[in-house]
């Protein structure tokens, strides 16, 4: 190698940059950005423009509290339904047929069945039995319309996180469990430690979606009189016919659902991140 | 409870004609909105799967804005709001009170939110076709309408109809919504039956009996339809 000799390359220029040329996908899609930023616009304008303090620092604060009632709504059925869901989903996966069939049932009617007519049972339904349920002591309870919302959830969601929960059981192969009782490992030990970790991660995602669908759905919460976000706003529309404050909380919603759905994405890439080859 | 039975009479005496109509609402608002879904979903998975930024960026707006709302709040905007804007282009020609009709509105507000849902569901199916088949298509000689129509689309109803079926089911149950906009879906007739009798237990449960057997019957009816476009998957051992 000691006679290399140095060969001299000249500089070429980098290749001339491809002209995009305007075919028809880039001006339809141009065009629509153009739409949209039309609209984005045109909303901020009518916001800015029809913009009445009096009604803003009057019922702001209003629906801040129904923003909190919301978050707490959400929060209690997500929790109390996701700690009723496991017992559920093992009663899905029994080996009594009995059992199986009645968690079968509970879920097929909590899934086939709208949230909004639960909700309406649950709450009228109860107003029909004060007198059973004075004797019970039981009215305080159902007396208050968010405490028969409240139920209603956790009963919805508990039908929905089971199934989700019951998937992502029966997603660990077999083997795993095999495993596990081979190296002598008692049942409970093999559910927490080995089934039920992995099975969560599977959960992650529609779990994530659930939690979405629940902030969505609280919103029928208003319709028997519970002033959340939702109820604060319809209060303020039905007495102030100002249209903004339906912008207003469809804004504060999608901030909610969207941060949510963001946050949920990072955490399931950091808690998979020891899966990502 | 035979007299909550009579209840349920069909004509004047009972609510039972009342319920039926409530049902055959319920049933043509979702049918009305399923096709407008469908094809607005499949133009913004077209959208979201071309190479176009562009496209893309606007298509992944209109799923982001109808994904992220509630869509009693969706159902709301587009009733009010629909109300408010169309009174001011007809302001400009005559001086007439026009009113939005609900069942237009529950049409639009639910297929604004079917059809982002349902682009998603379409998107995934179209990467899940490998490009090389439309591309194999186009260089045997068809136009690319026709690879489209012929080599494309029957896969791409194969891999989403388990996604448009939850859709379906879903759709179905969000109708109830409409009851808040006066229109006489299920849930309204129900409201007023009960409003008058005063037997919330039994007509509410009657109501989710009903949603529960259009739950059903779609359900299984969907379930044929899967089976039948997915025939040709079936392995013979």
């Amino acid at each position: 190698m000691s006679d290399t000799t140095v060969q001299i390359v000249e500089a070429r220029n980098p290749p001339p940059e491809a002209i995009r040329k305007w075919t028809l996908p880039r001006i339809v899609g141009t065009a629509l950005c153009g739409v949209w930023i039309v609209l984005g616009v045109g909303l901020a304008w009518s916001l800015y423009s029809a913009f009445d303090p009096d009604v803003f620092f009057k019922y702001i604060p209003k629906m801040a509290e129904g923003l909190i009632i919301t978050i707490k709504l959400v929060v209690s059925s997500i929790v109390l339904g996701g700690l009723l869901a496991i017992p559920m989903a093992f009663a899905r996966m029994s080996k009594s047929e009995f059992v199986r069939a009645c968690a079968f049932g509970y879920v097929y009617f909590f899934r086939g069945t709208p949230i909004l007519g639960q909700m309406f049972l649950m709450y009228y339904g109860a107003g029909q039995f004060v007198d059973q349920l004075q004797s019970l002591g039981l009215w305080w309870f159902f007396k208050d319309a968010y405490n028969c919302v409240l139920l209603t959830f956790v009963l919805n969601t508990t039908a929905y996180q089971a199934e989700i929960y019951k998937t992502a059981i029966e997603s660990i192969p077999r083997g795993q469990r095999e495993a596990a009782e081979s190296m002598g490992l008692k049942k409970g030990v093999t559910f927490w430690k080995v089934i039920f970790p992995q099975a969560m991660i599977t959960a992650l995602r529609p779990l994530g979606n659930e939690i979405i669908l629940m902030v969505k759905a609280s919103a029928v919460a208003s319709l028997v009189t519970v002033f959340d976000l939702m109820g604060a706003t319809k209060l303020a529309f039905s007495r102030t016919f100002d249209f903004n404050v339906y912008i207003w909380a469809a804004i504060i919603y999608f901030t909610m659902v969207e941060g949510l759905r963001r946050t949920w994405d990072w955490l399931e890439k950091r808690l998979t991140r020891h899966l990502v080859r | 409870m035979m007299d909550l039975i009579t209840q349920l009479a069909w004509g004047p005496g009972g609510w039972g004609d009342e319920l039926a109509a409530g049902t055959l609402l319920t049933v043509s608002l979702a049918l009305a909105t399923l096709p407008f879904g469908l094809a607005i979903g499949l133009l913004i998975a077209v959208a979201k799967t071309s190479g176009e930024k562009s496209l893309q960026t606007a298509a992944n707006i209109y799923t982001t804005i109808f994904r992220g709302l509630p869509e009693l709040l969706t159902l709301l905007i587009v009733y009010y709001g629909g109300q408010i804007i169309l009174q001011r282009i007809v302001a400009l020609f005559t001086d007439a009170y026009v009113e939005v009709n609900g069942f237009v509105a529950g049409m639009v507000a639910l297929g604004l939110v079917f059809s982002a849902f349902s682009s998603e569901v379409f998107a995934s199916a179209f990467k899940g076709i490998p490009v090389g088949q439309p591309e194999a298509a186009q260089a045997l000689g068809m136009t690319r309408w026709q690879a489209f129509r012929l080599v494309t689309l029957p896969q791409l109803i194969r891999l989403s109809i388990g996604g448009l079926s939850n859709l379906w089911l879903i759709l179905l149950k969000e109708t109830s919504l409409v009851s808040v906009i006066a229109l006489n879906d299920l849930l309204r007739n129900t409201n007023v039956a009960v409003g008058s009798t005063k037997q919330p237990l039994f007509f509410y449960s009657v109501a989710l009996l009903i949603y529960l057997v259009l739950s059903l019957v779609s359900a299984k009816g969907l379930g044929a339809v899967e089976a039948h476009v997915k025939r040709g998957e079936q392995r013979t051992a």
